[in-house]
């Protein structure tokens, strides 16, 4: 078994460029002929000319979402590639990008890579969830009416308060802190802030869950440039340097996990805390994969912010506001500025460390963590 | 009177995963009131939904056996929001992640108890309703 401590990504790479769409604009304008392709290249335009890098620099392309690497390439003007993929559209991927073009780079298979991802889920009427095919695992689930990886993350936070003694309107201030965030983001879907009344009195979605728990469904594209750490330091931007990045899977039938993530998180955790040679009380905001907002209190407990069972007492008092003691999702997380399945989340983390974030910006931001709970879990730290 | 249109039962319009020779035996079981497993003749897994081979030790020396139909709510939701219109007329309805006896996980609904009389951990027992000719739905009550 790998035990992290091989091979040391450490500091070898770091993004150089980070782009994306507008997100507000496009969620009021749904479009069902705009493709996940058109949306992955206008964030590749802005990362490019964010980064000052050259488009023939690039010799590496990992496609999140736009289903076919090749049209992706061909589109982009990139036919003469050393490393190309596309992973499949669901946000446990955007960690797992960053970590194969970190590997790449480190490795020499390629120099620059470009992460690209595209997302017409709003315009094409897409609901993460209903959907089964025939004779497979799902059709065992829809056979009951259950669907949608809220409904799993639903049961989790049943079990959750079943266990720790957690009450239904603790997630309120996860929901209303992304609202917070994004009032301070100007291209956020949602810029108004949710009082607490408003947070209970919305509509269940999957009971326990409401309304404000779930992420929003809008168009966007967003792409970053990973390059070596030595090319990084002639280019127009502050290096954001990978400090570590890791997976580890829960991967079994259902995207339900008994102890909510905790123990493969932990496991991320420890690797990539020893690899950056970072501690917890060093980080200075944390971006946590919040499809759902019961995953920022599971990101929470694992990352080992807090102990096991108590995140819902933890993110209270402002802990987690952007003056707290770990601002999280300071840019309104995927519940108000964007479901961009956690890339625009990294992006978000790569302007902080910039000093680029404007009215939201975390005063001395230098170490900055990413982590998203899923089947697939993964974290990276970065920092300038 | 017409005699020759037959009475037509109603037909049922959820979701139902086709019957194939792999999971055949399965719903053949629910007829008979019998929830069954696949269960490795190498090394005892049991395991749902149907695989062809034992995801333990690979074998495909496994047959289908009957379990308890015993286990514990684990957690359970309540769909407010449509996804399925088959399912639109039950909404509000539970969808319960049940731990079986064996310890496989399954997921289902528990029918005849008050929402508020759901806890996690409550002890559950299987019940079949018929839904086809060929299958049987699975579902489970308060033991």
């Amino acid at each position: 078994m790998a035990d992290g401590n091989g091979v040391s990504v450490r500091d070898k790479t770091a993004i150089v460029g980070v782009g994306n769409t507008q997100f507000g604009a496009l969620y009021r304008d749904v479009d069902p002929e705009r493709t996940s392709y058109e949306l992955a290249l206008d964030a590749l335009k802005a990362a490019i000319e964010d980064s000052g890098i050259e488009k023939s620099d690039i010799d590496g392309l990992l496609c999140v979402r736009t289903p076919q690497y090749q049209r992706m390439a061909d589109v982009a003007g990139l036919h003469n590639l050393r490393l190309v993929n596309a992973l499949e559209g669901s946000g446990r991927m955007a960690g797992v990008a960053l970590q194969y073009a970190v590997m790449a780079i480190v490795t020499g298979q390629a120099e620059t890579v470009a992460i690209v991802y595209g997302n017409n889920g709003r315009s094409v009427g897409e609901r993460y969830g209903g959907g089964f095919a025939g004779d497979s695992p799902a059709a065992w689930d829809a056979m009951y009416g259950m669907t949608s990886p809220g409904a799993a993350v639903g049961h989790m936070w049943r079990r959750y308060m079943h266990e720790f003694g957690a009450t239904e309107d603790a997630l309120a201030i996860a929901a209303m802190n992304n609202r917070r965030n994004g009032a301070k983001n100007p291209n956020a879907v949602f810029q108004k802030p949710i009082t607490k009344e408003e947070y209970m009195a919305a509509r269940y979605i999957a009971e326990p869950l409401r309304l404000f728990d779930y992420c929003i469904i809008n168009d966007g594209g967003v792409a970053m440039i990973v390059t070596t750490a030595e090319k990084a330091k002639t280019l127009k931007q502050p290096p954001v340097y990978v400090g570590a990045t890791y997976s580890a899977t829960a991967l079994t039938n259902y995207y339900t996990t008994k102890d909510f993530f905790y123990s493969v998180i932990r496991d991320i955790a420890d690797r990539l805390y020893a690899a950056a040679d970072v501690t917890p009380s060093e980080v200075d905001f944390a971006q946590l994969y919040d499809n759902f907002t019961p995953t920022q209190f599971f990101a929470l407990e694992g990352l080992g912010f807090c102990e096991r069972g108590t995140a819902h007492e933890w993110a209270q008092d402002g802990r987690i506001a952007l003056d707290g003691a770990l601002p999280v999702n300071t840019s309104g997380g995927h519940t108000a500025e964007s479901y961009m399945q956690g890339h625009a989340l990294t992006v978000e983390a790569v302007r902080q460390l910039r000093g680029q974030a404007g009215e939201r910006q975390v005063a001395n931001a230098k170490v900055g963590l990413y982590c998203c709970p899923a089947p697939i879990c993964n974290a990276h730290i970065l920092h300038v | 009177m017409a005699t020759d249109v037959e009475t037509s039962v109603t037909e049922y319009a959820k979701p139902l995963p086709p019957i194939t020779k792999l999971n055949a035996p399965f719903w053949e079981g629910t007829k008979q009131g019998e929830l069954r497993l696949q269960t490795c003749n190498e090394c005892g897994q049991r395991w749902y939904p149907s695989s062809t081979h034992c995801p333990n030790c690979l074998s495909r020396n496994w047959e289908w056996k009957a379990v308890s139909g015993r286990g514990k709510v684990w957690s359970w939701v309540v769909f407010h929001q449509r996804y399925f219109k088959a399912f639109e007329e039950d909404l509000p309805y539970n969808v319960s992640f049940i731990e079986l006896e064996e310890g496989v996980m399954m997921m289902s609904t528990v029918r005849g108890i008050d929402d508020s009389e759901m806890t996690c951990d409550l002890p559950v027992t299987v019940a079949f309703e018929a839904a086809t000719d060929e299958q049987s739905l699975p579902y489970f009550v308060r033991a």
